[in-house]
């Protein structure tokens, strides 16, 4: 039974998937950026298939707005160019490779058996604002405590980025 | 609707395609690109169980992991120009003196 839901939702991983690929595959960290791009707003949509409104707002502003916008100023910044290819040993190539894909493969099969049972979400939607009460009266000391996260972040990224011979 | 273990299986191939770009990759910009793709996997686990039980708990976390990530984002790239200004490259290979 192919509901529209289930389609939309295949589609969008289609593109998440195919855009992480991607990611490892190209050589130009700007080309591993972009890509890294479209799954987040894949990712977006994923989330608002989900009723989660607020979290994909935020995931494209702050996620692929605001932290992949520093990415892409720092790989002008640096002007990095392709990586260099180097000679992986044999063994890396020939058995390292299929073994993560098998991995892969086997983690993704019994993730999927192990949680068949759990069915789909109940059709109630939850709104932003529950969320937003839950997120400033039960979470607001946490919520405080990011801001000064961010502050002390930014304050470390001022003086570890700042050259030393300017003063 | 879509049922949930679609949602965690694509979670899971998500995190297992950031963590093999984290083992190939060479350019340490591209590395701290897998970085965010495993916690963006993560977020999605998250809201997938949030929607589930019907708790917005898992909401109100990827909120707190997007801004740590936006935090670690920030600093890391600092400490990416600090490497490429002392030393010239982004080749991890390359920056191995612990080794010696």
């Amino acid at each position: 039974m192919m509901t529209p839901q289930i389609a939309v939702f295949l589609v969008l991983a289609a593109v998440t998937v195919a855009g992480a690929v991607s990611l490892i595959l190209q050589r130009h960290p700007i080309h591993s950026a972009l890509s890294l791009i479209v799954v987040m707003v894949a990712l977006a949509g994923l989330y608002l298939l989900q009723g989660a409104e607020f979290v994909a707002a935020v995931q494209i502003i702050v996620y692929a707005g605001a932290i992949m916008v520093l990415f892409v100023f720092v790989i002008m910044l640096l002007n990095a160019g392709e990586e260099e290819r180097t000679n992986v040993s044999r063994l890396a190539r020939y058995v390292g490779v299929p073994l993560g894909i098998v991995f892969l493969v086997e983690v993704a099969y019994w993730i999927g058996r192990a949680t068949a049972h759990l069915g789909s979400a109940p059709p109630e939607m939850v709104s932003t604002r529950d969320l937003s009460s839950l997120l400033f009266r039960e979470y607001v000391f946490p919520f405080e405590l990011t801001s000064f996260l961010i502050l002390i972040a930014l304050l470390g990224a001022l003086v570890l980025a700042r050259r030393e011979d300017s003063d | 609707m879509v049922p949930t273990s679609y949602f965690l299986v694509l979670s899971a191939v998500l995190f297992g395609l950031g963590v093999i770009a984290f083992i190939f990759k060479r350019n340490i910009l591209t590395i701290f690109m897998s970085i965010e793709l495993m916690l963006n996997a993560v977020n999605l686990a998250f809201v997938s169980f949030s929607r589930l039980l019907g708790q917005l708990q898992g909401q109100v976390f990827v909120f707190f992991v997007i801004v740590v990530a936006a935090a670690e984002a920030a600093v890391g790239l600092a400490i990416i120009i600090l490497i490429h200004r002392n030393r010239g490259t982004l080749d991890v290979e390359n920056v191995d003196s612990l080794k010696d």
